[in-house]
């Protein structure tokens, strides 16, 4: 099938985001089936942050990420069959079916590793810029958090670090309020502003909304220009919100852990609808547009669920592989 | 004396009733830990007692391990107890350096001043893909450091009683449960019931071969020796209960009863617990040996999350069985039940994801 890839960057962007929402919803109806058997946290909700960030980004730029990392991957130009394939626990999967959901990788596009374990990448992010600047060469390292990961303490000894060596690092942080069930309320003082915080440490820092892709991307592209061209590194804290449970393909608001206003407010603020909504009027944008791009990623979507199915298991006897280099 | 009753109950549910009988004792008692009055509860192991004991005592945290195991070292200094606790033992690698450098040197570093009274629980991970990173049993790496004390309870009973236990102990224990556990229902007195620490409980008395095994290993243990007892082969077999100290006494009986010595580990193999039970065997029952003593544990790499690559990778009962008949020289092999459900889970009741 031929794909209508729009050359305005702006329908790009709308195009993006319609395509990482559509596979990870995909992810979660496909779940119950039991065959992609590993934890996935998924991004539905908050694909803008991703979405306008890869936009801003080049190819040889990196990034590295958390455990809620497709969004991240896709956004960066990670493989989606090799993506799929990973969750399926195949050879073929981005990390050989080692690692799942969890552990994404995809080198040809710069995206250097996303891990499980909360704040385990801020550091290696700040490597890479090290090495980057050692080396002499231009990428920007993007670093992906959760609010959650702020409370670590190697955020702010990696921040610290970055700032001190003037580092080409910038990091992304979305602010989702929530650390699993726990609300920022009960994590961090009401009323400061980690992106305030961070400043003070000597990052460039700001807030931004993260539900709206435009803003996104042209605040990470200026951030990113900023940093090539030697800048301090860059803290940007975009708010946004997950609509789907923290780990898992359902729903969870039967809970009752987030105020039913809020749900509703962020809901009505849906990042897809509010970026097609602003494209409206665009010439090249119709409902039609919208259909048919969505054929076209629900066919891709397939494919690559096809792929991700037929694909071979790892051997049992390579389980022990890779240990060492 | 009044006889105690007991009651029925989940490994989960008594992990529950044993904070719940220590939060009473104990007007100072706190616990903490993300996620501790979540709607999950930790697996459901704190339901109800942050209602019961208020906000001050059983509270939610941010997520900042090292931090709060180092907070939880200086409020016991302060002479407030604490049972932390981490959903999965991986993410408490953050707090190593209060753990090792404060936790447990505290008492010796200053001549034996102040001592660290705390516990600190840590979910031990497996199957549904929980890979590298979220399935980690490093119990060997705390039961190398002394100023620790490590236990494993099996079952619901001594989940309450050494929970208990180390609660009012002077001295800072972990407390590793296991994920497949957490529905393993048996009776469990009620009240201020304790385990001692310290102190192995021997499953079944048999004499062809002894397996000394903890955690989640010991029912996959008791399945072999159901396994071999149709073979005609008779298992004594030893439930460590605590890792460190580890009783040697029973450990020793156990040796020199049946003179196989078959030691379990959930964690990997260099430097493993079942390693130092094999050199202790090697060391003080050389002549009571009647085969060279055998280890089963992890192989030696880390966890894959593929479930192509999970399939037989923990010791098994099929796979423990295997290895008594090697070291008996006995032809059986054994397969496992195909009409057992996917191996990476521990039963219906695992929905998943974690
Ligand atoms: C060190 C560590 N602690 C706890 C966890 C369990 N955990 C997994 S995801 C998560 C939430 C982190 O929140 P945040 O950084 O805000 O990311 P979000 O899930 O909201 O995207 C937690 C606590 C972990 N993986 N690692
Ligand atoms: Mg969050």
């Amino acid at each position: 099938m031929n794909t209508s890839l729009p050359n305005d960057p702006s329908l790009r962007l709308v195009r993006d985001l319609l395509r990482v929402r559509m596979v990870e919803e995909a992810i979660a109806r496909e779940y119950p089936k039991g065959e992609m058997r590993c934890p996935v946290h998924l991004s539905v909700g908050q694909e803008a942050v991703a979405v306008g960030t890869g936009a801003a980004l080049e190819r040889s730029d990196l990034a590295v990420s958390t455990h809620r990392a497709h969004a991240h991957y896709l956004a960066k130009g990670g493989n989606l069959k090799r993506l799929l394939a990973e969750l399926f626990g195949k050879e073929a999967g981005c990390a050989r079916g080692r690692g799942g959901s969890m552990h994404l990788i995809d080198l040809d596009v710069g995206f250097e590793g996303s891990t499980a374990i909360v704040g385990s990448t801020l550091p290696v992010g700040v490597g890479l810029a090290l090495g980057s600047k050692v080396r002499g060469d231009s990428a920007v390292t993007c670093v992906f958090l959760g609010d959650g990961a702020a409370e670590e303490g190697v955020f702010y000894e990696s921040a610290n670090f970055a700032a001190v060596r003037k580092l080409p690092v910038l990091f992304v942080c979305e602010n989702n309020s929530y650390s699993v069930y726990s609300p920022l309320g009960v994590r961090q003082p009401p009323g400061r502003r980690l992106y305030e915080v961070v400043r003070s440490i000597g990052l460039t820092s700001a807030l931004h909304d993260g539900n709206d892709v435009f803003a996104v991307a042209a605040t990470v592209k200026t951030a990113v220009a900023g940093i090539r061209h030697g800048g301090p590194p860059v803290f940007l804290e975009f708010s946004t919100y997950r609509h789907l449970e923290h780990c898992g393909p359902f729903a969870d608001d039967t809970l009752g852990y987030r105020p039913e206003p809020d749900v509703a407010a962020w809901k009505a603020r849906d990042p897809i609808i509010q970026a097609q909504d602003k494209v409206r009027d665009h010439p090249e944008f119709s409902d039609e547009t919208i259909g048919r791009w969505r054929s076209e990623i629900a066919a891709e979507i397939d494919e690559a669920f096809a792929f991700a199915r037929a694909t071979p298991w790892p051997e049992q006897s390579t389980r022990a592989e890779y240990v060492y280099a | 004396m009044l006889e105690k009753s007991s009651v029925q109950m989940k490994f989960g549910e008594a992990v529950r009733d044993g904070l719940d009988v220590a939060l009473q004792l104990d007007p100072h008692l706190i616990c903490y830990g993300l996620g501790i009055d979540d709607p999950k509860r930790i697996f459901g192991t704190t339901a109800g007692l942050a209602e019961k004991y208020g906000n001050d005592r059983v509270f939610d945290v941010p997520t900042s391990e090292a931090a709060m195991t180092g907070i939880a070292v200086g409020a016991a200094l302060r002479g407030v107890r604490s049972v932390t606790v981490h959903q999965r033992l991986d993410f408490f690698f953050l707090a190593m350096d209060q753990l090792i450098n404060n936790a447990a040197k505290w008492h010796f570093m200053f001549g034996g001043q102040r001592s660290v009274p705390i516990v600190i629980r840590l979910i031990l991970g497996r199957g549904w893909g929980q890979g590298p990173t979220h399935s980690q049993s490093v119990h060997s790496w705390f039961a190398h450091i002394p100023g620790l004390k490590v236990v494993m309870p099996t079952n619901a009973a001594d989940a309450k009683g050494l929970l208990l236990s180390a609660i009012f102990d002077p001295n800072p224990v972990l407390f590793l449960e296991h994920r497949w556990l957490h529905e393993a229902v048996s009776n469990v007195p009620s009240g201020d019931h304790r385990v001692p620490i310290g102190r192995a409980r021997v499953v079944s008395e048999g004499g062809d071969v002894t397996i000394v095994a903890m955690s989640f290993l010991v029912p996959e243990a008791i399945r072999a020796s159901a396994l071999l007892a149709r073979h005609g082969v008779a298992c004594h077999i030893i439930d460590l209960r605590t890792i460190r100290p580890l009783d040697w006494d029973t450990v020793s009986a156990g040796i020199v009863k049946t003179g196989r010595l078959l030691a379990l580990d959930s964690g990997l193999p260099i430097c493993s617990v079942a390693s130092e039970i094999v050199a202790f065997a090697s060391e003080r029952h050389f002549h009571s040996l009647r085969a060279a003593p055998r280890r089963l544990t992890m192989p030696d790499h880390p966890e894959p999350t593929s479930f192509a690559l999970t399939r037989n990778l923990h010791p098994s009962a099929e796979s423990i069985a295997d290895t008594v008949c090697e070291m008996l020289d006995l032809p059986h092999r054994f397969a496992a039940d195909p009409k057992a459900g996917p191996h990476d889970v521990p039963g219906p009741w695992f929905k998943g994801p974690f």
